[in-house]
């Protein structure tokens, strides 16, 4: 097997202040593949994301191995975690509405992480940037690098921020619930571009979720997180064989269509998923 | 509709909005005049006249005309630029604004540049620094400025670095010495003294703004710190801030190179109000600091009742503060494409 990308090993995350932990031992290890990290609000799951950029102001991260490529992000310096972000790895975030500078045209804001991360032109950033815009199906790259976020839709927009987190070709890319905020009309669209791209450049790609169908399609392997802790992994395939209670139960509550109109199933929850080890 | 329409109704709507406004400020000015409890006709003739000369002076003003009339005659002496003449000083009013209000843009202007220096970096400081300690310093420090009162740190500043130390000058706009020196052309004796050449002058009236405009720029300055502080806050909150951080740019410039850019407008929107209140007088310091300037004039025009004086100074006041709305109106537009 080749070398991993991204080791994590007991990795442990507290917001400052709080009384308990917010992740309490999550370790994996990611290759040139697409993982799923699924779960509840509060499961902890983009706390992970965050906590691998070191983008976590105030919260404590300890683990036992934290490598990314060759190097250990735990001893990194911010100095040097400016040139892992954007450049080796970026995350596209919830939703472009709100993850878009307003006031600047979307383009410069694309242009700006080549700009911030290869020595170039203004204008060398700007054909680059554009090339990217096309790259995520955008048809007319050159009129939409001079729009303003409020003027394009969200889908147009969420492939913006695709366009923006892959220019500097990264190794990793953390999707944060990337679709959560657009029209279910337009959420394969995006997915799809998001798919292609991250195959064909050979990019890591940890989708975070809350929805298991969606990381069922798009995902090789998922991560099952339940209260800070991985309460199981298996194969997206396999999704259906799950063994553990808590995913069984997700999986019941899903809806399906043509699926009879009993009342869904309901979580029941057991105290002892908190403490049992995945 | 295409954007030229659009944005020709913008202007032509916001012409229509100041005219409005300027005529309720006009009717405003008016019935301050009217209601003020000074009697115009006692003022020009004085307690001892006989009835006669009052009725005459009365129906010479024009008093005895349904108001309606009387506004009307109003608005067109308003605009025909006849402002009428100050009982106080026998001369037209226009031409003692003229002679004052350069004295207060002078120390306005000093005083807001260092109230803006001051309280936009600080502002800034303190919200990167939230709920920590140099946020708290920056808090009592502001919160002195704002609530000292500024004709008793206006004396203490005076006796402690005038007459103390002798760092600065003292009360007036220059040495005593100095008075009539220069001629006056503009009106703003810093600029006067350079074109006559008259550099001791010039480092005079240096000397005597500093003070005041660092006293008034240290309390105006609590106002700007808190808004940037709330502005910059508000923006810091903001996901593309975490996008801008994901993309790999540092803190300092996330904050300066997206964060401040975003505030900017309304930065210049309130700096320009605090502005607009220096301007239209800072009496206390004035008094305090002998400056003849337009904070003072309106305040000596309400003593005497002095009416058309205290008429034009109010639409002056009122018509620089509408200047500075449609200015920030103007910068939105510029700035910010939302708002296009």
């Amino acid at each position: 097997m080749e070398k991993p990308i991204l080791e994590l090993e007991n990795l442990r995350i507290r917001y400052g202040g709080a009384s308990s932990e917010a992740v309490r031992g999550v370790s994996f290890t990611l290759g040139r593949e697409r993982l799923g990290i699924v779960g509840e609000s509060g499961s902890g799951k983009s706390t992970v994301g965050r906590a691998l950029l070191r983008l976590l102001p105030g919260a404590t991260i300890t683990a036992d191995t934290l490598r990314f490529g060759e190097q250990d992000l735990l001893t990194l310096s911010e100095k040097e975690m400016l040139k892992v972000r954007g450049r080796r790895m970026s995350m596209i975030l919830q939703d472009p509405k709100f993850s878009l500078n307003p006031i600047r045209r979307v383009g410069d804001q694309v242009a700006e992480t080549y700009l911030r991360h290869f020595k170039c032109s203004k204008a060398e950033s700007r054909d680059k940037a554009l090339i990217m815009l096309e790259a995520v199906k955008i048809r007319d790259p050159k009129r939409v690098y001079d729009q303003y976020p409020h003027e394009i839709s969200g889908g147009m927009g969420q492939r913006v921020m695709i366009a923006m987190m892959l220019l500097a070709d990264p190794d990793l890319v953390i999707a944060d619930e990337p679709t959560s905020a657009l029209d279910v009309t337009v959420r394969l669209q995006v997915l799809n571009i998001l798919d292609g791209l991250v195959r064909d450049r050979g990019i890591g790609l940890i989708m975070i979720s809350h929805d298991l169908n969606l990381v069922r399609n798009f995902c090789d392997r998922v991560l099952i997180m339940y209260a800070g802790r991985v309460v199981e992994t298996l194969a997206a395939r396999d999704l259906d064989k799950a063994e553990h209670p808590y995913t069984r139960g997700l999986l019941a509550a899903q809806p399906r269509i043509g699926g009879g109109r009993a009342p869904l199933a309901v979580l029941d929850r057991q105290p002892e998923w908190l403490e049992e080890k995945a | 509709m295409s954007h030229r329409r659009i944005r020709f109704y913008g202007a032509a709507g916001q012409i229509g909005t100041i005219a409005v406004t300027l005529l309720g400020l006009l009717l405003l000015t008016f019935f301050i005049g009217r209601l003020m409890p000074a009697d115009p006709v006692r003022a020009i003739i004085g307690e001892d006249a006989t009835r006669e000369t009052y009725e005459q002076v009365y129906r010479s003003l024009g008093l005895d005309r349904p108001l309606w009339e009387q506004f009307f005659y109003y608005l067109r002496d308003v605009f025909t630029g006849n402002f009428g003449t100050s009982i106080r000083t026998g001369q037209p009013v226009i031409q003692d604004i003229l002679h004052v209000m350069p004295a207060t843009i002078e120390l306005a202007t000093f005083a807001i540049l260092i109230g803006a220096g001051l309280g936009v970096p600080l502002g800034v400081f303190a919200a990167v620094n939230k709920d920590r300690w140099p946020d708290h310093v920056v808090r009592v420090f502001s919160l002195f400025g704002h609530s000292m009162p500024i004709f008793w740190t206006g004396m203490i500043a005076l006796i402690v670095f005038y007459a103390h130390f002798g760092l600065v000058g003292g009360s007036g706009r220059m040495d005593q010495f100095y008075i009539g020196l220069v001629d006056e052309r503009t009106g703003f004796l810093l600029i006067d003294s350079l074109i006559a050449g008259e550099m001791d002058v010039f480092w005079s009236a240096v000397n005597h703004i500093i003070l005041p405009a660092t006293l008034l720029g240290y309390s105006s300055s609590a106002y700007i710190t808190r808004m940037t502080r709330s502005f910059m806050l508000d923006q810091l909150g903001q996901e593309y801030v975490t996008t801008a951080r994901v993309k790999g740019l540092s803190r300092n410039q996330t904050i300066w190179q997206h964060a401040f850019i975003n505030i900017r407008v309304q930065l210049v929107t309130i700096i320009a109000l605090a502005y607009g209140s220096l301007l239209e007088g800072a009496v206390l310091i004035e008094t305090v600091f002998a400056w003849p300037g337009f904070g003072q004039y309106l305040t000596n025009n309400l003593i005497t009742g002095d009416m058309n004086a205290v008429m034009t100074c109010v639409l002056i006041v009122g018509v620089i503060f509408i200047g500075l709305n449609l200015l920030s109106d103007v910068l939105y537009r510029i700035f910010d494409p939302r708002t296009r």
